[in-house]
């Protein structure tokens, strides 16, 4: 049975739907009402707040700290600032990715690391002979996410007391504020690709956080924010979602189901100029010889669903949400890879879908076919290939001061 | 005096001229747009009349611009964002309310308050609502063809849509011709005995129309609206971020990346034409620029009866011209609020304020003010589709206060006593005082009141009478019959002037449509 989370208290009241979706362990909200359409749109048009206290947090402390996240991660860690928040895959020797997330950096000796599944093993394993320690703060902290176009002014509103200012505070950059008397930590972070932020708190604080920021957030029209939305919002995005778009390796059941960073379009992510970290040396190997697979975004012909839709006498149909089953892509027929995600956007009015492919079938701009069922029968509905983000407003970075 | 020459000069930068520019530059054509007013749009234009508050001063929803103008014009690139609507509320004087929205089993329970029946009926009729749609999209991407015209292509066309209108099935065929001739109340009760329901419901069916819901051809006008198809679902409702005047400032900002170029402030006082063929535009400044071609965005009494003049046209489209009904119906009363006004049968800021309220609380409320409006009186209590737009999009107004559209109808063109200059307040107060009748103290939050008579629309967006369609969307001007029988096709008796405005096919609305299918055809007269 999946628990509450720090604010469950809030976001059960806020629910009229009652629709909830097991979060490692918590109850999240897959959506408030009966409709997750105007959650969806918030975001895009004013702000959505979603409890991602779910998330794994650990702090790393100690004379060794900044060496054991550069071994962990593929992202030269040395290079993050205190103040600085990164965003980098971790992987195990072989080069192939167990897990993504955020690296908060607080002082020369203090990194707070985010995952998606529990961590502590792998990071006290890489530890070994260093002098730093590992803290599991998952449970103690509660995690918000304030995101969309209206969360900068929202924030500005309900925090008392700001180590740098919010108009100043740069994307993937943290602060230490106030919100009355309750200490909470912002990152000019998110999942959504939009302006946004996550506040981090400690638990006992959670519930007048989420009431200060909900309460605020009414004049701007910020709505609570479900699950079922995000997912579409990540798209968008071109965000991965690990157990969707890629398996953990150290999940993976046949070595076909691991990837390296390359492939899931996580290069930039990959510094082989800096330290040593796990996987290097294959890494290094892999880019030498190329990506066996590569990750790339996918557009539906519209016109052409229309057709086969046509043929049997119906307009095409809109998924109402994103859609996490792979379905196959094609090239002249045979197989090239597969989507592992995808959804209609109702913002930019189009299907679009992140999809793995052959490296030397993923060039942006080329077509292919996507295998999608028409009332039962399957059909293959032309694409494109685009780069990813399908969505990147320059608010996302945009500093005011 | 300018010489400068361009390919195509599209008049008036209203939402339809601006598509129709994209699509003529899309091709290659050198295009320029003249917009009389400082502002593009229109209708569909969103001023700040009071300061931080903005307003989509006339047309203020969407819903049926066409997804393939969408598409090829990459308006979501453009920064064309549209909103859900989800939600309809009709208030009733006994404190009871219906709503319904996108949760169909709280609609189902709604509607079994009034009539078990009707909770039944609703599902059923969405239903045949979907076919009847679907039946007239097909007419809403072609070109009208000429059932007089003995031309084989032209019957080829006909055939392949009586093809089509037979293959929809026998059941829902007769629907539809019930559809174009009867009354929506009619056609309504067919279906519905809750009165209310059928009241609103029968409201979409008066839009822009000077005609009552008992009035025989208002249950096309009901269809009409019902075609509207957001992300592939018909008769889906929407708000533009940023208010209608968005929708016109993408459609521009897509024309200009494919070259166009579009002047505000240049109103137009006539087309120069020469030896029956048009030549370019005088603007009544004086200037004079020339084209290959001209094609205006206005409603067709302005584009034959001024732009050209009577004497240049044969008589019989002259006559037509005169004819065509473009009757001014219908005001709009827009608010600025210093909060959210609470329904006295609904109180809080839930989802129903962010949908449409429907003062429609009875069939013979909104025919009594057709009534009134029919001998040229000021109804008393109006039929009035409100939406919040700034608790959809809290862009339209200051944090924490609000900006209300009252669309109201009945207004009448002709006044019977007075004109609208000495009686505008008059019509405003009975707006507010019937909107204070569902909302108790909404009054002493209005911190400031736009009030927009058919003779303001006229005179500051210039369609005659303040029609919002460019002329009724009766069954006698619809398809080869818009504007005018043969010359429905967007060309004109003038040659290279084109018509690509709302009275054409097929009609108003924010679609888009005549002013696509419009340059689809001057591209094709051209060759590209």
């Amino acid at each position: 049975m999946p628990i509450p989370t720090p604010f469950h208290s809030r976001t059960a009241a806020l629910s009229s739907s009652h629709e909830w979706r097991d979060w490692s362990g918590y109850l999240s909200a897959a959506r408030y009402s009966a409709t997750h359409d105007a959650e969806y749109y918030a975001v895009r048009s004013a702000a959505g707040l979603l409890d991602v206290s779910p998330l794994f947090k650990y702090d790393v402390t100690g004379p060794d700290a900044e060496r054991l996240v550069d071994r962990l991660m593929t992202r030269d860690i040395t290079q993050c600032a205190v103040g600085q928040v990164m965003y980098s895959p971790w992987c195990d020797e072989d080069g192939q990715v167990i897990d993504d997330g955020t690296i908060q950096r607080f002082g020369p000796q203090h990194f707070r690391l985010t995952a998606a599944d529990p961590s502590l093993r792998w990071f006290q394993d890489v530890a070994f002979g260093l002098d730093a320690q590992i803290r599991d703060l998952s449970a103690d902290l509660g995690a918000l996410a304030l995101q969309g176009p209206k969360s900068r002014e929202i924030l500005k509103q309900v925090i008392t007391q700001s180590g740098v200012p919010l108009d100043a505070l740069k994307y993937y950059y943290l602060t230490q504020a106030k919100i009355g008397r309750i200490p909470v930590t912002i990152t000019r972070t998110g999942y959504t690709g939009d302006l946004g932020y996550e506040l981090w708190v400690e638990r006992r604080h959670a519930e007048k956080v989420y009431d200060q920021v909900y309460s605020v957030g009414q004049k701007y029209g910020l709505m609570p924010l479900g699950l079922v939305a995000l997912d579409m919002l990540r798209i968008e995005a071109g965000l991965l979602l690990i157990d969707v778009d890629y398996i953990a390796a150290t999940k993976a059941n046949i070595e076909a189901q691991k990837s390296s960073p390359y492939e899931i379009g996580l290069g930039w992510a990959v510094d082989l100029d800096g330290g040593d970290f796990v996987g290097k040396p294959a890494l290094v190997e892999e880019k030498r010889r190329g990506s066996e697979w590569l990750f790339c975004g996918l557009e539906i012909d519209w016109p052409h669903l229309e057709e086969l839709f046509a043929r049997v006498d119906l307009p095409p149909k809109v998924l109402g949400m994103a859609s996490r089953s792979a379905v196959p892509v094609y090239r002249d027929g045979f197989q090239i890879g597969q989507v592992t995600s995808i959804t209609f956007s109702p913002l930019l009015k189009k299907y679009i879908a992140l999809a793995t492919l052959q490296s030397q079938y993923a060039v942006p701009g080329d077509e292919v076919q996507i295998e999608m069922t028409v009332e039962f029968t399957r059909q293959q509905a032309r694409a494109r290939l685009v780069k990813t983000p399908f969505f990147n407003p320059k608010r996302k970075r945009e500093v005011l001061k | 005096m300018s010489r400068q020459k361009y390919d195509s000069i599209v008049i008036g930068g209203g939402h339809n001229g601006l598509v129709n520019a994209a699509y003529l530059a899309r091709r290659g054509l050198k295009t320029l747009v003249l917009e009389q007013r400082h502002v593009l749009g229109g209708a569909a234009v969103t001023e700040e009349i009071y300061p931080g508050f903005k307003f989509s001063v006339f047309s203020y929803v969407v819903s049926l611009l066409r997804p393939e103008i969408i598409r090829d014009l990459n308006l979501p690139k453009h920064g064309l964002t549209i909103l859900p609507l989800e939600s309809t509320l009709t208030p009733l004087p006994d404190g009871r309310y219906i709503y319904r929205d996108g949760d169909a089993g709280a609609t189902y329970r709604n509607i079994q308050h009034f009539s078990r029946r009707d909770a039944d009926t609703y599902k059923e009729y969405g239903h045949m609502m979907y076919f009847m749609a679907k039946a007239v999209k097909y007419v809403l991407g072609i070109v009208p063809p000429d059932p007089a015209s003995l031309n084989p292509l032209e019957l080829l066309e006909l055939l392949k849509m009586a093809r089509h209108f037979l293959s929809i099935g026998e059941e829902q065929f007769y629907t539809l011709v019930k559809l174009m001739t009867m009354s929506s109340a009619e056609f309504l009760q067919e279906w519905f005995e809750t009165d209310p329901l059928i009241a609103t419901l029968s409201a979409s069916g008066i839009i822009g129309t000077f005609l009552g819901p008992r009035s025989p051809g208002t249950a096309y006008v009901l269809l009409h609206h019902y075609m509207g198809e957001i992300d592939g679902a018909f008769r889906a409702w929407g708000f533009a971020k940023g208010g209608t005047g968005a929708i016109s400032e993408a459609i521009a900002s897509a024309a200009r990346e494919f070259g166009a170029e579009i002047r505000t402030e240049a109103p137009v006082a006539e087309v120069i034409h020469k030896n029956g063929r048009a030549v370019g535009v005088a603007l009544q400044s004086g200037e004079e620029l020339y084209a290959r071609i001209v094609v205006s965005s206005l409603d067709p009494k302005l584009t034959f009866l001024k732009m050209i003049g009577e004497s240049h046209l044969p008589s019989d489209l002259v006559e037509d011209i005169r004819a065509f009904n473009i009757r001014g119906s219908s005001g709009k009363v827009n608010l600025a609020l210093d909060r959210l006004p609470e329904l006295g049968v609904l109180k809080g800021a839930g989802p129903h304020m962010r949908g449409a309220i429907s003062i429609s609380p009875s069939v013979d409320y909104i025919e009594r003010a057709y009534d009134a409006a029919k001998h040229g009186d000021i109804p008393k209590n109006p039929y009035i589709d409100i939406i919040f737009p700034s608790a959809i999009d809290p862009d339209m107004a200051p944090p924490g206060k609000h900006v209300m559209s009252c669309f109201v109808q009945y207004a009448p063109y002709h006044l019977r006593e007075g004109n609208w200059e000495q009686r505008r307040e008059e019509f405003g107060d009975n707006v507010v005082n019937t909107l204070a009748q569902h909302f108790p103290g909404i009054k002493k939050h209005i911190l400031h009141r736009q009030v927009l008579t058919p003779w303001d629309i006229e005179q500051k967006i210039g369609i005659t009478q303040g029609n919002i369609f460019q002329g009724e969307l009766s069954l006698s001007q619809l398809f080869f019959l818009r504007p005018a029988a043969g010359w429905a096709k967007y060309r004109t008796p003038i040659k290279n002037y084109y018509q690509c405005g709302s009275g054409t096919h097929p009609g108003g609305g924010i679609t888009g449509a005549p002013g696509r299918l419009a340059a689809l055809e001057i591209l094709k007269d051209l060759g590209k």
